[in-house]
């Protein structure tokens, strides 16, 4: 353990940060100094003081405890998604790798699809249309960027199976549904975990952008994207609403990021 | 030849299965559009009225006829009309483009003025001091969320010295440059990794050390010999993201409050303006796609060994 620290550095400092992370959304209820959906409307609007670290907002809420209680809503929801997606290009790849056929084709032309458009624009009509909440959002999400993860376990499967031991598993007869889970899965799953972990930051990203625009968690939802929202039209008599919110999904994504980069690193030394 | 045919049914494909599952989601979504576009109107609903106006606008018809019809129409270059504005779909749409064309192009500049001399800069001193500093923002950049990144830069050149307008609602010069450097700044973290990764991968070939060895100077080398060979890799990845600013950048838009495509979008999806919807997502599947092919064209166009690989 001690020796894995000293030869993995990096990775174990970024570790440790993203165990705090996952630490302060699981606890976030204990966390918060104040209710973060009960106001005070005599303190609406206060700038950052001893009682409120990060200022209160138009209902007078504290900004720190909505930003601490954010972290369990944003981390949530990224974490859902990034499971979601993982679980449908696991099963969409396998099947269409493994079975090839038609299948396969009609998979991979709707992948083709999704691919060949900006995913953003139709996240934003599905969860738009769909009506804002936290799960539109992850089903948006989710219809947009299935394909990727597809994609991939496609081509890995592919590869796996006219490996030998793969060809030896079926000439024993081994049922099929054994050679899926205990040869070609066991395969597959590290690079999905690779993405999957290098996505986190920018699902989170997009997950807030979708709040922001208001199609996405809905008041009085304490997340990131939405608190952002609410906070720019007191740009002028407090641009505190704006900063801090938007301050933790930057420091957030940068700690997800630099570890899914390092994870990478670690896990598949193949890439530069 | 072949290819090109291939590529184009691929688009045709795309393009139907898109505009189909927008047309599905306006259709299963809730409320009635029928009586969205009259209590728009201020007119007294009575159901007769609404059974008058569902047939006009025929959606009273099955719903594979209405995607039919809605399809046979844009071949003919009727999208419908919006129900909020009251105006063709397309003439809104263009209404839009023209904001979103400009923004884009705009950053695109800033982008390439930015991204290409950073890029080249950090390769030359790769893991110097330079390289460093290039790749810290590089990261800073693409973990900042650009909407926030808008609203800081809103604050402070907009609120605090006043330099830019806080709202653009028309297309002025000035009310470009927040909306394109929030834009340009997060694409240009992205980008310029990947200009750093080319000149790298160039850096190391044959023909450089073979530069070196006739004792050409490095500036010789980096502009006569190495930039011509990055340019095509670079003109992909730029293609792309060209294709990005055309659709994704809604929230820039709603930011700076700039008169674009990805504003009209937003608002067409409060105000369940279906038709204008569909009209958009259908706009930009066409632009990203025709974005992308252009792109492809020019790759083999611009690369000798491509050229001949298709006479052949």
């Amino acid at each position: 353990m001690t020796d894995f620290i000293k030869r993995n550095k990096l990775f174990s400092i970024y570790t440790a940060l993203v165990i705090l992370i996952v630490l302060v959304a699981i606890f976030a209820p204990y966390l918060t100094p104040q209710d973060p959906y009960d106001g005070d409307m005599k303190n609406v609007l206060q700038t950052p003081s001893a009682e409120h670290f990060l200022g209160t907002d138009k209902l007078g809420r504290d900004t720190f405890s909505r930003i601490i209680a954010g972290t369990q809503v944003s981390l949530f929801m990224t974490i859902c998604l990034v499971i979601l997606l993982s679980i449908v290009g696991l099963v969409v790849g396998i099947t269409s790798g493994y079975f090839g056929g038609k299948i396969e084709m009609i998979l991979m032309r709707l992948a083709d699809m999704m691919l060949s458009f900006p995913g953003v624009v139709l996240a934003i009509a599905i969860a738009g249309i769909l009506g804002g909440s936290t799960v539109n959002t992850i089903l948006a999400l989710l219809i947009v960027g299935w394909a990727k993860y597809a994609r991939l376990v496609r081509s890995l499967v592919i590869k796996l199976r006219n490996e030998d031991f793969v060809v030896a598993a079926r000439v024993n007869g081994t049922k099929t549904i054994n050679i899926l889970l205990r040869h070609i899965l066991p395969n597959v799953l590290p690079m999905i975990v690779i993405t999957g972990a290098m996505d986190i930051g920018t699902m989170m990203m997009e997950i807030a952008g979708l709040s922001f625009l208001g199609f996405g968690a809905q008041p009085p939802t304490p997340e990131w994207g939405l608190m952002l929202n609410e906070g720019r039209q007191y740009i002028q008599t407090a641009p505190h609403l704006m900063i801090f919110p938007g301050l933790a999904i930057f420091i957030v994504v940068a700690i997800f990021n630099l570890w899914g980069d390092s994870l990478r690193d670690l896990l598949d030394p193949r890439q530069e | 030849m072949k290819r090109l045919g291939n590529r184009l049914l691929q688009m045709l494909v795309t393009l139907i299965g898109v505009s189909f599952m927008t047309f599905c989601l306006a259709y299963i979504a809730p409320g009635d559009p029928a009586a969205m576009l009259l209590e728009s109107a201020d007119t007294i609903v009575s159901e007769e009225i609404l059974q008058k106006t569902r047939e006009e606008l025929g959606l009273d018809k099955p719903f594979l006829v209405q995607y039919g019809n809605w399809a046979a129409g844009v071949l003919h270059g009727d999208m419908g009309m919006s129900y909020s504005a009251k105006k063709p779909v397309i003439e809104k749409l263009s209404e839009g483009f023209v904001g979103t064309l400009l923004l884009a192009v705009v950053t695109v500049i800033f982008v390439l003025l930015i991204s290409i001399p950073l890029g080249i800069w950090s390769a030359v001193r790769q893991n110097k001091l330079p390289d460093y500093i290039v790749r810290f923002f590089s990261f800073v950049g693409v973990s900042m969320p650009n909407f926030w990144l808008g609203l800081m830069l809103l604050y402070v050149f907009g609120l605090k010295l006043g330099l830019f307008p806080i709202v653009s609602s028309s297309i002025t010069l000035k009310g470009l440059v927040l909306p394109a450097l929030t834009l340009a700044i997060y694409q240009s973290a992205k980008y310029v990794r990947q200009v750093r990764t080319v000149i790298l991968d160039e850096l190391h070939k044959d023909y450089v050390i073979g530069a070196r060895a006739r004792g050409l100077s490095e500036t010789t080398i980096l502009f006569r010999h190495i930039l011509p060979n990055a340019v095509l890799p670079l003109i992909t990845l730029l293609g792309m993201s060209i294709g990005w600013l055309l659709g994704g950048v809604a929230v820039i838009e709603i930011v700076f409050a700039w008169p674009g495509m990805g504003n009209m979008a937003v608002r067409a999806i409060m105000m369940r303006d279906y038709p204008l919807i569909e009209g958009f997502v259908l706009w930009i599947a066409v632009a990203y796609m025709l974005i992308n092919f252009l792109v492809d064209l020019s790759y083999s166009y611009l690369d000798p060994k491509l050229r001949k690989g298709e006479a052949a």
